[in-house]
């Protein structure tokens, strides 16, 4: 059983906190298939936040396939992320590498590269959601 | 989804000075409301307002869709702990709990023993020997077990120690995932309600500025900062909450539904204590009536 | 809500219990003799020891302090205590309505307090029967149950007494919000009303008595005199145990008035005195006759006594009629603390 813990001043919500940390305990391996996810009311019960933030938070899961809820039961793992790595999108990840020098080439410095890229994927994810 | 508490036009009076004015506002049922506000700000007024022990001066106000302290049956859908935790000194903690059985129909002796015998409080123990941490889980006890359909905190941890305030919190939060209890607590620490709240309305001088969910809240407001300009200039759909100068810069909170395109912008988000802070220093009026009264669903 | 009253009255009215507890043994060893004592001797007075007229007077002072005492300690901090702590919030946000809570505090008090002082009242008023009253020789006298003082420490009227004392102190209590100042306003308006009901109401309770009686040796009771004044003729009432309240003497028309001026030196000097004594007489006169002779020319120039008195046979009447006044006062309170309650504390 994992234990959750909470970073208030990292400006992360809360819950994509959670669903964060469930999906390294997938990845580093610490929970695999048929794990039970503590139940909302130890998570809450320790953390002291919010049940509707760990409801959603397990939700979001449940909506990308990684645990599902069996009512009366818990909420359990189906599918680790092990194969998930990073090697899997090794492509994706040249293709960031050739944007990087691009933008280097092009002058801009750590800090003009994070915002053009922070304010591209805040407007991009706006647009999809 | 219900309200729990529907306010409308909602003013209470003292002598010459208004506590609360214009107060109107709908909490959802099912959620950990958070009120918060600076003192003085009508916080306490308005919860006094909402258990029945003050009554209005103009306005309405509905609980659990009847009149605070009507009768014994509106009186036993809402729970209160009230500021400072009062409790009976000379009486003992199990005597609390023999008063609670005695004057509530619903209570839940087994389960108020066992929060009891969890949280280590000595029956025998006579409320004034406890320490503060203890005699705020006593009441936080006393008001779960009376099983209301909204329990409302007016400011319960704002004495008490850092541990004392987890365990204060875990305790409640854990009741609130075991039943279907609505919490309406007020703080006028942000940090405390942070964790717990997921809907928050912001009460500066004695009025309603916005109320929400926090998610929602979150997403609609941004802090916009860059070359000076004035609030005119900016679009009709931006609402300002605070603005401040330079003689270069200005910087801006905003709340708008829509995202901001202007590239001379330097968009952040707020964390909600900033938000709050950003409503509490505004500029004198309050975010115009429709936004500031929006149910968030 | 019975339970929680009664568990915040427990410890006043054990203690209470305890004290009236020992007085009523006190009383019942002493009683019976007392009773066997006053049925042998009419002079009883003189045969009465010390202690006898110690518990006398002290069961007029328990009787006295008793409602006083019960008003101020149960009856103020009643809610009061609750106001001023802050308890009210956790009481009133229970599933009890405010009036119910008044309610229940206030009747439970108000039956204690009735209970005790009951207690109290029969035993005292059993134990002073015989020698109520009663009359010495030479000695002196206990006052009759009939006088002001020792009127409102028998019977009925001392558990009207408590009943009012509490619901007042309950009311103050909750007008004034603190406790100190509350017992303080209590006992100051109690007091006041002790004093004054006495004086201006019981008289006229139930319809007196009125008679006119000529002024003669055998019905004279006193004469007296302030320093250079007039003199003042009282007459005794028909029974010694009777309570005067109008002893005035009047004119052939029914007119009130003063004694002629002729009487000052008509009047023998009082005996045994010459010159000054405690009432500052005038100087001694050559008198021109016996006191007799004085009366019998007052008689024949129409000047007559009227006296306006309650007899010993009214005792129960103006009990009740006391008692009354002060429950519907006490009801009257009472409301009064509802509505206060309901409208004035939010």
């Amino acid at each position: 059983m994992i234990e959750f813990s909470l970073d208030t001043g990292s400006g992360v919500s809360p819950y994509l906190q959670v669903v964060h940390q469930v999906r390294r305990a997938l990845r580093l391996g610490l929970l695999v298939e048929g794990d039970q996810l503590p139940t909302v009311k130890d998570v809450v019960a320790s953390l002291a936040i919010n049940p509707n933030t760990v409801l959603k938070a397990y939700r979001e899961l449940e909506r990308d396939g990684l645990v599902a809820a069996r009512p009366g039961v818990g909420t359990f793992v189906t599918r680790t992320l092990a194969d998930s790595s990073l090697a899997a999108h090794e492509p994706l990840r040249r293709d960031l590498v050739r944007w990087l020098t691009k933008a280097r080439t092009a002058g801009l410095d750590e800090e003009s590269i994070e915002a053009l890229f922070e304010s591209t994927f805040r407007s991009v994810n706006e647009d999809i959601a | 989804m219900t309200t729990v508490v529907a306010a409308s036009g909602l003013g209470k009076q003292y002598r010459r000075r208004w506590a609360l004015r214009d107060c109107t506002l709908e909490i959802p049922a099912g959620h950990v409301t958070g009120l918060v506000g600076p003192n003085g700000a009508g916080k306490t007024t308005l919860l006094s307002l909402a258990v029945g022990l003050l009554s209005p001066t103009v306005g309405t106000i509905e609980v659990c869709g009847g009149s605070p302290a009507a009768d014994a049956a509106q009186l036993a859908k809402v729970g209160f702990v009230a500021q400072d935790t009062p409790t009976y000194a000379g009486l003992s903690v199990a005597d609390h709990l023999r008063l609670g059985a005695h004057l509530n129909p619903r209570w839940d002796d087994a389960a108020a023993h066992r929060r009891i015998d969890r949280l280590g409080l000595d029956p025998g123990q006579k409320a004034g020997r406890l320490s503060g941490g203890q005699r705020a889980q006593l009441a936080l006890t006393l008001g779960l077990a009376k099983r209301p359909e909204l329990l409302v905190l007016d400011e319960p941890v704002a004495s008490l120690d850092p541990l004392a305030r987890r365990e204060f919190l875990q305790v409640l939060m854990e009741a609130v995932a075991e039943e279907e209890i609505s919490v309406l607590l007020s703080s006028h620490v942000v940090s405390d309600l942070e964790r717990v709240c997921d809907h928050v309305v912001v009460l500066v001088d004695s009025q309603v500025r916005v109320a929400g969910d926090v998610e929602e809240l979150l997403a609609t407001h941004h802090r916009l900062s860059g070359p000076r300009r004035e609030p005119g200039t900016l679009p009709a759909d931006q609402h300002v909450v605070r603005a401040s100068h330079t003689d270069r810069q200005s910087t801006y909170v905003v709340r708008t539904e829509a995202a901001v395109l202007d590239p001379a912008w330097s968009v952040t988000s707020l964390g909600l204590e900033d938000l709050v802070l950003a409503y509490m220093e505004g500029a004198g009026s309050p975010t115009p009536a429709g936004s500031a009264l929006e149910v968030i669903q | 809500m019975i339970w929680l009253t009664w568990r915040q009255l427990r410890l006043g009215l054990v203690a209470t219990c305890v004290l009236v507890t020992a007085a009523c043994v006190w009383l019942a060893t002493t009683g019976p003799a007392l009773a066997r004592l006053a049925h042998r001797n009419t002079d009883v007075y003189d045969l009465l020891t010390d202690t006898h007229r110690l518990l006398f007077n002290g069961g007029i002072a328990a009787l006295a302090v008793l409602p006083a005492v019960l008003g101020i300690f149960w009856g103020a901090p009643l809610v009061a205590r609750e106001l001023e702590t802050g308890t009210y919030r956790l009481a009133w946000s229970q599933s009890v309505t405010r009036s119910r809570w008044l309610a229940s505090k206030l009747g439970l008090t108000v039956l204690a307090g009735a209970a005790v002082t009951a207690v109290l009242a029969t035993a005292v008023t059993w134990w002073a029967a015989p020698i109520d009253g009663a009359q010495g020789g030479q000695q002196g006298s206990l006052p009759s149950r009939m006088t002001p003082i020792a009127f409102g420490m028998r019977g009925v009227v001392p558990i009207g007494y408590a009943i009012f004392a509490l619901v007042l102190g309950t009311f103050v209590g909750l007008v004034v919000r603190r406790s100190v100042a509350a017992m303080a306003i209590t006992l100051a308006v109690y007091v006041f009303i002790q004093i004054a009901v006495p004086m201006w109401v019981r008289p006229h309770l139930v319809a007196p008595v009125s008679i006119t009686e000529t002024i003669s040796e055998s019905t004279i009771d006193g004469i007296t005199a302030e320093a250079g004044g007039p003199f003042n003729i009282t007459l005794q009432t028909p029974d010694s145990r009777d309570w005067a309240i109008t002893n005035q003497t009047i004119d052939a028309d029914g007119n009130a008035t003063d004694l002629p001026a002729w009487f000052a030196d008509c009047l023998p000097p009082p005996p045994g005195a010459e010159g000054r004594d405690s009432q500052g007489t005038v100087q001694a006169h050559p008198s021109t006759g016996t006191l007799d002779a004085c009366l019998t020319r007052l008689d024949a120039e129409g000047y007559r006594q009227r006296l306006v008195y309650h007899p010993l046979s009214h005792f129960w009447r103006l009990q009740w009629a006391e008692t009354a006044l002060y429950l519907t006062a006490s009801g009257l309170l009472a409301g009064l603390s509802f509505w206060w309650l309901r409208r004035r504390l939010s």
